[in-house]
């Protein structure tokens, strides 16, 4: 009877937490109930695939154009505060840093927003095959680095904004 | 079937409180906006970076661009403080940590929405 209760409480103990596996309980009565359990995957465990690159740097260019929102907020606020601020905002923006940082911005802001596209395809159930998301990936990142090449080269030397 | 509700939601017949999926859902209503205010947004810089004050007041003071650059700034705050929230809930695991940031996030967005919003507004009204 003692050793009948023991196995149900050992039994409840184990179960709880809904696990499914098997356990050993031979060796339960001169080891303590220390249990081995799955550790859910880190970074460092993933097999660095082109997909999971591209996950990442969703999120890596989500944070960086939130930062980079605050060039709009400075050329928003000197445009409204008059000439002389706005002076400043031209002036970094020609500097070859502000224009690193502009290009940098601008490539951040068309990367995570075609990698937005992603996930709102993602979200109607489709585009989930192996070679969907292959496919997807790739496309964000050829279109990300053309469609910034292309807003450079039209807003840069046919709008004259390089000049 | 048998309800799962508990007796006393039954007898208050209020439901679900339909609010769980706001996170999720808003941030999806504001990638969808971003998707076109996003593009506007760039050919509007685009059209103003060459050009000198007097022309960059004028092009944002004009209704539609005004308007444009409103509601993308409106997505682009609230969507950022929903992003940053998700980045700081996965990543921040001290409480008090946590809880600054959220603070200071939700703050800080605000506080872009509304420096962006009156600037616009300035442009466009002139004062």
């Amino acid at each position: 009877m003692e050793s009948l209760k023991f196995g149900i409480a050992q039994e409840r103990r184990f179960c709880f937490k809904g696990s499914t596996r098997q356990w050993d309980y031979s060796s339960m009565a001169d080891t303590p109930a220390r249990v081995e359990r799955p550790l859910s995957p880190h970074l460092q465990i993933y097999r660095l695939t082109f997909t999971f690159l591209m996950s990442g740097f969703h999120r890596v260019t989500g944070i960086v154009t939130y930062f980079g929102f605050f060039l709009v907020v400075w050329w928003l606020l000197a445009a409204a505060a008059g000439p002389n601020d706005y002076a400043w905002v031209q002036w970094f923006m020609s500097t070859w840093i502000g224009r690193l940082i502009l290009l940098g911005f601008s490539w951040g802001l068309i990367h995570h927003s075609l990698g937005g596209i992603r996930h709102l395809i993602w979200d109607t159930g489709h585009g989930f095959e192996p070679h969907e998301r292959e496919w997807l990936a790739r496309a964000t990142l050829i279109g990300s680095i053309s469609l910034t090449l292309l807003a450079w080269i039209i807003g840069g030397f046919v709008m004259g904004g390089l000049r | 079937m048998k309800s799962i509700r508990t007796p006393r939601a039954l007898a208050a017949g209020l439901g679900a409180a339909r609010s769980g999926t706001d996170h999720w859902w808003e941030q999806r209503l504001t990638s969808i906006a971003l998707v076109p205010l996003v593009f506007a947004g760039i050919v509007i810089v685009m059209s103003i970076v060459g050009r000198n004050h007097a022309a960059a007041v004028q092009i944002l003071g004009s209704p539609i661009v005004a308007i444009i650059m409103l509601l993308f700034i409106f997505a682009t705050t609230l969507h950022m403080k929903l992003g940053a929230q998700s980045v700081i809930e996965d990543y921040i695991h001290s409480k008090p940590m946590k809880t600054a940031l959220l603070v200071g996030n939700s703050f800080l967005c605000v506080v872009l929405w509304l420096a962006c919003t009156f600037a616009i507004l300035k442009l466009s009204f002139g004062v």
